[in-house]
C-alpha cells in the first residue's frame, strides 16, 4: 500500500483510477482466462455430472447419488482398481523416495565423474514414456526378457512380472525405479543447499558420519523429502500409460490401476456420469491424501527460522 | 590479466586431469575406513549406472538383431552383424514419418505457448502489484496438487461441443490460454531473483511494464526459458493421453499413440518394436544431452524454496 493511496483514502475521496494497481491483471489474464475455462468450470461441471447419467448423447440426466451408490457398493472393480491404485503407490513411493537418496547421498560424496553419473541416473526420468513401456515389456518378458536371462545366469528363476498377478505391480514398481532420476536431482540440489557449518559443528561435538546423516542431513533436507512425498503419491495416482499399454489391467485387473478404469468409463464407453464420479472420488482421495501428510508433516518436516 | 599460480580458477579446477589428481591425493588423505566407505560408493554408483544403461543398450541392440536373434538363449550381447531390417519393417508398415512430424508440430508448438504465458504470468505474479495477486498465486499453487482427471471430463466435453475432435487444437489452445502451473511457478521464481533496480532504471527512462517485461526481463530470462522450452518438449513428446482422446484418424497421430498402434500389431517383431522405441526416445536422449544443464536448473529451482 503507497502512502498517497492511504491519505487519499483519509481525505474521503475515491481513489484515483492508477493504470499500475491494474495492469497486473492484463498480465496474469492469460492464466486466469485458462483457469477459468479449463479450470473451475470444469471443476463444477464434473461435480454436477456425477450425479448425472451422461452418455454424450441428449442432455445430461439427474440421478442424484445414484453413481455414488452404485461406485461404493455395488461397483467391486472400483474398489478393485483402488486397492491396486494404493498398493502400488506404498510400494513405488518409499521405495523410489529411499533409491533417490541414496543415490544423491553418493553424488554428493567427494567423488570424481559425477556429472557422468549424474546424468547416467537422470536420462531414464527424461525418456519415460509409451516407447520406455514397451521397453520394459520386453525387458520383463518372463521366458525371453533381460531381466529373467541376467537372474537364470545366476540361478534364480525368475517370476511371471507382468504376466503373473502377484508379481505384475512389482514390474510396474521396479519400472518406476528407473525413472527416480528427477527426484535424485531434486535432492542433490537440496544437499550442495545444506550449510556446510553444521557439518564441521557436528564433527567438533563428535558426531559420526551416521550421526551427521540422521541429525544434520536428514532434518536439513526434510522439506525437500516432504515436497518430493506429497508430489510423489500424487503422481503415483496417476499412472496410467505403463498400465494402459503394456497389461492394460491385467492380468484378471491386477493392474487396473484407479486412472485406467476412469478412462475406461468415460472414454471406451462413455459413461461421463460415472467418470465424473470416479474422478470426484479420486480427487477427494488425493485432498485426504496430501491434507493428511501435510498435517502429519509438523512432526518430523524441519523449517529453518 | 594473469591468474595467480597459487588459485586455481573455476576452468581449471573442472579440468577432468586436475579433479582426477586432485581426486587421487583426497584419496591418499583418507583412514583406511573412509577408503572403504568410498570404493563402496563407487561401487554402487557403477553398479548403478550400468544397471540404468542397460535398458538403453538392449533396446538399439535389439533394434539391430533380427527377429530370430531376438529371442535367443543365452541372449546375443553385440548385435554383429548389424541388421537394419527391423527399421525397415517398422519405417514401411506405419507412416513414422509423418508421426514424428505431427508430434514435431505439436511440441514445438504448445512449447511457444508455455514459454509466452509463462513468462506473461509469470512477471505478473512477480512484479506487478495488485489486490489479491497473493490469494491468486495460492491457487495456482493448488491447481498444480489438482489431479487433471477432475476436469478432464467437461473439458472434453467443451472441446467436443466446438468440434474440436481429431484436431490439434486440444492439444494447443490450453498451453497459449491457462499455460502450465508448473512453468508460471517456475517463471515466477526467476524473475524474483532478477534485481528490481533494472525495473525501477527502465522505468524513469520511460518503460511501460509490458516494455520492461519485454526488453529488460525477457533477455535476462533466457536460462529459465530454456528450461521451460526443454520440459515442454519432453512433456509433449511423451504426452500420451491427450493425443489418445483427443486424435483418431491416423494421419494426425502422434508418435505416442503411433507407437502404440504399431506395437499392437507388431508385438511378436521385437527388432522391429525396439526400432520404433529408439526413433521415438532418440530425440529426447539429444535434446537432453544438449540442454542437461537447464533440466538440472529447472528441477533444482522446483524442489527448493517452496
Amino acid at each position: 500500500m503507497t502512502t498517497t493511496a492511504a491519505a487519499t483514502h483519509v481525505a474521503g475521496r475515491r481513489p484515483r483510477f492508477r493504470w499500475q494497481d491494474y495492469e497486473g491483471w492484463l498480465f496474469i489474464s492469460p492464466w486466469l482466462l485458462g483457469l477459468l475455462l479449463f479450470g473451475i468450470i470444469p471443476f463444477f461441471a464434473s461435480l454436477y455430472l456425477s450425479f448425472t447419467k451422461y452418455e454424450l448423447l441428449g442432455a445430461p440426466e439427474w440421478i442424484g447419488l445414484h453413481n455414488y451408490q452404485r461406485l461404493f457398493f455395488q461397483d467391486p472393480r472400483f474398489w478393485i482398481s483402488l486397492k491396486v491404485t494404493l498398493y502400488y503407490s506404498v510400494l513405488a513411493v518409499p521405495s523410489g523416495l529411499v533409491i533417490a537418496f541414496v543415490l544423491a547421498l553418493f553424488l554428493n560424496a567427494d567423488i570424481v565423474a559425477r556429472a557422468f553419473f549424474r546424468t547416467m541416473f537422470y536420462l531414464p526420468s527424461v525418456t519415460a514414456g509409451v516407447a520406455t513401456a514397451f521397453l520394459w515389456a520386453y525387458l520383463l518378458n518372463p521366458t525371453n526378457g533381460l531381466v529373467n536371462t541376467l537372474l537364470s545366469f545366476v540361478g534364480i528363476k525368475g517370476p511371471g512380472w507382468i504376466y503373473s498377478r502377484q508379481w505384475a505391480v512389482p514390474a510396474l514398481v521396479l519400472m518406476s525405479w528407473w525413472g527416480v532420476g528427477g527426484t535424485v536431482v531434486i535432492y542433490l540440489a537440496g544437499l550442495q543447499a545444506v550449510p556446510q557449518h553444521l557439518y564441521e559443528a557436528a564433527e567438533i561435538d563428535g558426531a559420526s558420519s551416521w550421526g551427521r546423516l540422521l541429525h544434520v542431513t536428514i532434518p536439513m533436507m526434510s522439506p525437500t523429502i516432504f515436497f518430493t512425498m506429497v508430489m510423489g503419491v500424487i503422481g503415483s495416482f496417476q499412472m496410467f500409460t505403463t498400465a494402459y499399454v503394456v497389461t492394460n489391467g491385467g492380468p484378471a485387473d491386477a493392474t487396473l490401476f484407479y486412472i485406467l478404469y476412469l478412462f475406461r468409463h468415460a472414454f471406451q464407453n462413455f459413461n461421463m456420469g460415472y467418470a465424473s464420479a470416479l474422478a470426484w472420488v479420486l480427487f477427494v482421495i488425493v485432498l485426504g491424501i496430501t491434507l493428511g501428510q501435510l498435517k502429519l508433516s509438523g512432526r518430523w518436516v524441519y523449517y529453518e527460522g | 590479466m594473469r591468474v595467480d599460480s597459487g588459485v586455481q580458477t573455476a576452468a581449471v579446477r573442472q579440468h577432468p586431469a586436475v579433479r582426477w589428481r586432485a581426486s587421487i591425493r583426497f584419496w591418499k588423505s583418507k583412514t583406511a575406513g573412509r577408503r572403504v566407505g568410498l570404493a563402496f560408493i563407487y561401487a554402487v554408483l557403477i553398479v548403478g549406472s550400468i544397471a540404468f544403461a542397460l535398458p538403453f543398450y538392449w533396446m538399439i541392440a535389439t533394434s539391430f538383431k533380427t527377429k530370430m536373434e531376438a529371442v535367443m538363449y543365452p541372449p546375443k550381447w553385440v548385435p554383429i552383424p548389424i541388421h537394419f531390417t527391423g527399421y525397415e519393417r517398422m519405417w514401411t508398415a506405419f507412416p513414422f514419418a509423418r508421426f514424428l512430424t505431427n508430434t514435431c508440430f505439436i511440441t514445438i508448438t504448445t512449447m511457444i505457448g508455455f514459454i509466452l504465458t509463462s513468462t506473461l504470468v509469470g512477471y505478473g505474479f512477480a512484479r506487478t502489484k495488485f489486490k489479491g495477486r497473493d490469494a491468486l498465486f495460492l491457487v495456482l499453487l493448488a491447481t498444480m496438487m489438482l489431479p487433471p482427471q477432475v476436469t478432464m471430463i467437461p473439458t472434453f466435453i467443451i472441446f467436443r461441443a466446438l468440434g474440436w475432435i481429431n484436431t490439434y487444437y486440444p492439444l494447443i489452445v490450453p498451453a497459449f490460454i491457462g499455460g502450465s502451473a508448473f512453468y508460471i511457478f517456475l517463471m515466477r521464481q526467476f524473475i524474483m531473483t532478477l534485481p528490481r533496480e533494472l525495473d525501477d532504471a527502465a522505468r524513469i527512462d520511460g518503460c511501460n511494464s509490458f516494455r520492461i517485461y519485454w526488453n529488460i526481463l525477457m533477455p535476462l530470462s533466457k536460462p529459465a526459458i530454456a528450461t521451460i522450452a526443454v520440459f515442454s518438449f519432453v512433456g509433449e513428446w511423451n504426452d500420451f493421453m491427450g493425443p489418445l482422446i483427443y486424435l483418431q484418424s491416423q494421419e494426425k497421430m502422434t508418435i505416442a499413440v503411433g507407437l502404440r498402434l504399431f506395437v499392437g500389431q507388431f508385438s511378436t517383431d521385437l527388432p522391429a518394436m525396439m526400432a520404433g522405441s529408439f526413433v521415438t526416445v532418440l530425440p529426447l536422449i539429444v535434446i537432453f544431452f544438449l540442454a542437461q544443464n537447464y533440466f538440472v536448473q529447472g528441477i533444482a529451482l522446483t524442489g527448493l524454496k517452496q
